[in-house]
This record gives C-alpha cells, sequence and structure tokens, in this order.
C-alpha cells in the first residue's frame, strides 16, 4: 500500500496536496455553529450535481417534451421521483447554506484583508449560483418556468439602444421557445456547473493560502510554536473532518424532512403553476420568483422606472462585491465592534428578509410603499457602515481565540 | 463625531420601531390580500385505498372520457390502489386505440377526443387532470365541483361560484341536483351591488347533501392521489431515512467528541 502511494507521490502530489489542505491545514479552534455551512454548501453541490447527471438521463429538453418528461421521472423511473425531489430541495438547500454562510462572513468580518478574494470569489459563486438556478427552474417548462423566465429575461430589454436585440440573443427566439430552453439546459447542465467548481476550487484555494478567519477576528498565525504551527490551530483533517461530519447529518435530517414530507415547500420551492404545462398564451395571475431570488425581484419592483429598477436589483448584487472596501473597521469580529455595526446588520438582515415576503405579495399601494421603504434600509446598511466604520468605537480584540 | 453617531443611533431606534411595526402588520395584509370564494376543506385521507377505488370509479365514470390523465397509467393505479387489472380495465377503460386495438392495460391514460372538437363543443380544450390537485390545491378541486349553479344566460346551462364562466357543465347534476344562486345586496360606497350569498336546491339529486359531499371527498381524494401517486411511498420512505439519520447522528457525535477530548 505504501508502495503503491510512494509510486504515485513521485508522480502526483497526492501526500502533498492531502497534507496541504486536509492533514496539516491549520484551523482556528474555535469554530462555532456558522463554521458548517462552508462544508455544508460544498456538499450540497455534490448532492445537486450526481442528482442533476441522472435526471439528464430521463429528461428532455424539448419544447414538445420536457413537462410531459419530468412527469415521466416523477412516476415511471424507479425512483426517479426521489432523484427530482433532491435535486429541486437541493436548490433551495444550496441557498439557504449559501445564505447562512454570507451571514458568517458579515458577523466575523471574514472578508477583510487579507481575505478579500475569498470573498470576491465567493461572490462569483453566488452569481454563478443564481443563475444556475434561473436556468434550471425553466427546465420543467411549467407556467411559472416560461413566465419567470419571460419576466427576468425582458428586464435586459430595458437597457438602452442595445436592450431589444441582446432578449432576442438572450431566447434566440422572438418569444421563450425551444431555443430557449435547449441554450438554457445547455449552460445549466455544462457551463455554469464548470464554472461553479472552478470557482469553488479557486475559493478553498484562497482560503488555504490565508488560512481561515474566526469567530474572534483573530489571526492565528501571528502566534506559532517552536514548529511553525499555530498555537490556536489544529488539522484540519481529523478534527474538523469528524466536527462536519455531524453538521452533515443534522443538515440531512432537515434536508430529508423537507424532501419526504414538504416536498414542494408550500408552494415556495416547488410553485402551484408550475404544475400547469408552459403556455404562451395564458398568463398566470401572480408571477413571482422562487423564494430565494425574491428580494432583488422586490427592489426591482420598488422603482417606478424599470430602467432604474433593474439598476437598482443589479447594484443590490454589485455592492456586495464592494463590501471589503465599504467596511473600513479593522476590526473584523462583531464581538468586538460597536452597537451601531450591530443594530446596522440587524436592520440589513430584517430588510433582506421582508424584502423576500414583499416580492411574493400583489403589489398594492402598502406593499410597494413597504418596499420603498425596506429597499432603501438594504441600500442605507452599506452607507451607514461606509460612514461609521472608519472610526468605529471597538473593543478590545484578544490576542489569541477565546474558549 | 460621538454626536454624529448618537444621532445615527437614534435613528436606528426609529427604524428598528418601524421595522417592528412592518412585521407586525404583515399578517394582516396577507389576508386582505385572499381570494373571494372561500374554500371548504376537502375531506380527504391518502392512505384510505377504499377511498381511493371508489373515487377511480367516480372518476371513470363522470371524468375520464372528456378530460385524460395522461401522466398516469392504468395499471399504476391497479397495483397503488390493490386491484386486479381486470378491475381497473373493467373500470376505466371504456375505448380502443386509433386502429380499433383494444387500449392496454399499461398504457396512460389518454382519451380520444380531439382539441379541435373540444374546442367547438366547449370553447376551449379540456384541461389534463393529472395534475390539477396539484396546481390547483384540493380544496379548491372539492369546492369547485360543489358550487356549479343554474344560469341560463350561459351555453352549457351553468356557472360556476369558483370558476366563473367555466366552459364546463355540471356533469354531477343528477348526484347532486340542480343549485340556484341566492344573492344578497352589498352596498360598496353609494353603489348597491348583488354578491353570491349560496345555493339552494331547485330539483333535489339522487344523492343526499351529504352523501354528495362524500362522493366527492372521494373523488378528489382520488385526483391528489394521481397528481403524485408515489407520496404513500413517498412518506413512508421517509420516516425510515429520518431514523436512520439520528442512529448516524449518534455515532458521529460519539466520534466528533472522541477526536476532540484532546482539543482545549
Amino acid at each position: 500500500m505504501s508502495n503503491l502511494l510512494g509510486w504515485i507521490d513521485e508522480r502526483f502530489p497526492l501526500t502533498k496536496m492531502w497534507n496541504e489542505h486536509l492533514a496539516e491545514y491549520y484551523a482556528p479552534k474555535n469554530f462555532n455553529f456558522w463554521y458548517f455551512f462552508g462544508s455544508l454548501a460544498l456538499m450540497v453541490l455534490v448532492i445537486q450535481i450526481v442528482s442533476g447527471i441522472f435526471l439528464t438521463m430521463h429528461y428532455k429538453p424539448d419544447g414538445a417534451m420536457a413537462f410531459a418528461s419530468v412527469e415521466y421521472i416523477m412516476r415511471d423511473v424507479p425512483y426517479g421521483w426521489l432523484i427530482r425531489y433532491i435535486h429541486s430541495t437541493g436548490a433551495t438547500a444550496f441557498f439557504v447554506v449559501v445564505y447562512l454562510h454570507m451571514l458568517r462572513g458579515l458577523l466575523y468580518g471574514s472578508y477583510k484583508k487579507p481575505r478579500e478574494l475569498i470573498w470576491l470569489f465567493g461572490m462569483f459563486i453566488y452569481l454563478a449560483l443564481m443563475a444556475e438556478a434561473f436556468m434550471g427552474y425553466l427546465l420543467p417548462w411549467g407556467q411559472m418556468s416560461y413566465w419567470g423566465a419571460q419576466v427576468i429575461i425582458s428586464l435586459f430589454s430595458a437597457i438602452p439602444v442595445i436592450g431589444d436585440d441582446l432578449t432576442l440573443w438572450i431566447r434566440g427566439d422572438f418569444v421563450i421557445g425551444d431555443a430557449t430552453l435547449n441554450r438554457f439546459f445547455a449552460l445549466h447542465v455544462i457551463a455554469l456547473p464548470l464554472v461553479l467548481v472552478f470557482l469553488v476550487v479557486a475559493h478553498v484555494l484562497a482560503l488555504h493560502e490565508v488560512g481561515s478567519n474566526n469567530p474572534d477576528g483573530v489571526e492565528i498565525k501571528k502566534n506559532k510554536d517552536a514548529n511553525g504551527i499555530p498555537l490556536d490551530g489544529i488539522p484540519f483533517h481529523p478534527y474538523y473532518s469528524v466536527k462536519d461530519i455531524v453538521g452533515v447529518v443534522v443538515f440531512l435530517f432537515f434536508f430529508s424532512v423537507v424532501l419526504f414530507y414538504f416536498p414542494d415547500g408550500g408552494g415556495y420551492m416547488l410553485e402551484h403553476a408550475n404544475f400547469i404545462a408552459s403556455d404562451p398564451l395564458k398568463t398566470p395571475e401572480h408571477i413571482a420568483p422562487v423564494w430565494y431570488f425574491t428580494p432583488f425581484y422586490a427592489i426591482l419592483r420598488a422603482v417606478p422606472d424599470k430602467l432604474m429598477g433593474v439598476g437598482a436589483m443589479g447594484g443590490a448584487i454589485v455592492v456586495l462585491f464592494f463590501l471589503p472596501w465599504i467596511d473600513r473597521c479593522k476590526v473584523k469580529s462583531i464581538r468586538y465592534r460597536s452597537g451601531i455595526f450591530k443594530a446596522n446588520l440587524i436592520v440589513f438582515c430584517v430588510s433582506f428578509v421582508v424584502l423576500g415576503w414583499l416580492a411574493m405579495q400583489p403589489v398594492t399601494e402598502t406593499i410597494t410603499f413597504m418596499s420603498r421603504l425596506f429597499s432603501f434600509l438594504y441600500f442605507a446598511f452599506f452607507v451607514v457602515l461606509y460612514v461609521t466604520s472608519k472610526n468605529e468605537s471597538t473593543k478590545p480584540v484578544p490576542d489569541r481565540v477565546t474558549s | 463625531m460621538k454626536i454624529a453617531s448618537m444621532k445615527i443611533a437614534n435613528n436606528m431606534k426609529k427604524s428598528i420601531v418601524l421595522l417592528i411595526a412592518a412585521v407586525m402588520l404583515m399578517p394582516v395584509m396577507a389576508s386582505a390580500a385572499g381570494s373571494s370564494v372561500k374554500l371548504e376543506s376537502a375531506p380527504i385521507d391518502i392512505f384510505d385505498k377504499e377511498s381511493l377505488r371508489r373515487g377511480a370509479k367516480a372518476f371513470g365514470d363522470y371524468c375520464y372520457s372528456c378530460h385524460a390523465a395522461s401522466f398516469m397509467r392504468f395499471n399504476r393505479i391497479a397495483k397503488d390502489l390493490e386491484m386486479s387489472e381486470d378491475e381497473v380495465r373493467e373500470m376505466l377503460i371504456h375505448t380502443r386505440g386509433k386502429k380499433g386495438e383494444p387500449t392496454k392495460i399499461g398504457d396512460l391514460m389518454k382519451v380520444s377526443m380531439t382539441p379541435e372538437y373540444a374546442r367547438s363543443a366547449f370553447g376551449t380544450a379540456v384541461p389534463d387532470l393529472s395534475l390539477t390537485a396539484r396546481a390547483r390545491g384540493a380544496d379548491w378541486v372539492y369546492t369547485y365541483l360543489r358550487s356549479f349553479y343554474v344560469d341560463d344566460s350561459r351555453p352549457t346551462g351553468f356557472n360556476n361560484a369558483v370558476f366563473p364562466d367555466v366552459g364546463m357543465p355540471n356533469v354531477l347534476w343528477a348526484l347532486q341536483g340542480l343549485q340556484e344562486p341566492v344573492y344578497k345586496k352589498v352596498m360598496h360606497g353609494d353603489v348597491e351591488v348583488e354578491e353570491l350569498e349560496g345555493f339552494k336546491m331547485a330539483q333535489p339529486g339522487k344523492l343526499s347533501s351529504a352523501e354528495y359531499d362524500m362522493f366527492l371527498g372521494d373523488l378528489t381524494n382520488f385526483m391528489v392521489y394521481i397528481a403524485e401517486p408515489v407520496q404513500v411511498e413517498r412518506r413512508s420512505l421517509g420516516w425510515k431515512v429520518l431514523l436512520f439519520l439520528v442512529v448516524l447522528f449518534g455515532f458521529a457525535y460519539a466520534l466528533k467528541k472522541e477526536y476532540w477530548k484532546d482539543v482545549h
């Protein structure tokens, strides 16, 4: 066995990679609950890829056959229903896990120097994930697939001069049709998964280059022992590999509860109207995007002018990329930051959730007013952060990690 | 700087109060946006095979011939509802294929009515019922089937309170009887409008109202079943998976504890 390993190691850096990224990657020993979501996101990605491969074996990306092929998977393919529900529940789980993972970054300042690139790669992952989810949602070819895509693609027509040609180019037809379905399928099963995997590798490599942050926001590399090992660090494997397995089991428990008992998520994961085959002549009463896009959709709806609305919606995502430079406070962890920061972050999180709820409501005057209020609060977070973080009154940060 | 930050803190308090007020208002507004006809709760039990078999019979007798359930196979019903294939053939297969060949038990539940004919007869294509209970909900299906009333202004002589100006006639009228609408006068500002208040039975049908509700309960139950035939199996596999994960958690947690003993 060791001979085989030696033979490989002379030709491929297997042991070296194992050590660099697992056995001799020293992670802070004080990771808490919030640190489960990175490894969980990686696992959900694998779940989605594997379940997606099996779905692809039976799905037909054809305007006349797509809807029926999904029902064929649900009824006639042995355990097809299980694979399909794993994939549809996985999409929601992916966003739950990623949103919590991003919130962790906000709580402990994980985007700050020297981890700006980790944050940027992460933001690109988030962007690719949104594109991946959007295109995947067209594939069942139900009413919500069709009209949701119709709404989102038509946003591009707001762009001056090139708008109309651009939407035509995206759809590949004058309306959403077979051509659109085929290209979305290609992008969903080949292009975007490749991009995602590449970005995840970059995200993890950048993390392992600078080392993990922790709930105290202390750089553990500043205190090393004689062998150059951080005093507050423990090898990722076996310590965090066995700990993450516990997280995985707990996650899979909740995942299975949804999968086996609430697979359509009360109409928020598989929307009711999506059980009606797509019909270009019948617009559904309410077109609401799937829950994970709703906060941005609410911002879009809050602005009366279409172009400005698209700009605001795009801006709401783009501004997150600049977080490492908007937040000018040297202290990373919320544990040692000011009350203003804490209040600001709470308002931001509440705004995000409320916006998500608002987008699912039919438009009324009150809903529009509230959408404007909470869109304002969403953006105010970044302004307040920029202004107050420069000379924030922080608490003293310890030299070593606590507990 | 201090004054500025105090001001911000003050504003923050104001916005938090606003936030709380907004969150508390939410349920009120959500109910205000609801639909006009109150849906009755459908008396269904997806585990009741007896009810599902009665529902299958009702579906075959009254729905299936105009409506298809074209994602469903006859023999799947036989298997799931514990019936013999001959029973299912007797109950549901009344037609032959285009060339006169017998319909196979493994076939999908299609119908011979063409969309063109449906459009000329009813003004619209007849919807496939495989997924209706999932798209509209069981309560909608149940309430819809109870809500037909006599309306001479409609081509079929029927209208429906849940689905106004629907193309479908009340095919169940012989069972249900003929209902006439009862209106009440409501003031919308200064304008007086007539609103549908309920129904009164103009001509009783073969079934009493309680019997008819049970009949519709069985039929709705069957439609919920065909919308997702795997749901009983899904639930029964679910708790086994959850049980396995609970046991696995015990091992995973013990393993973690064992390794982490030496981390201080």
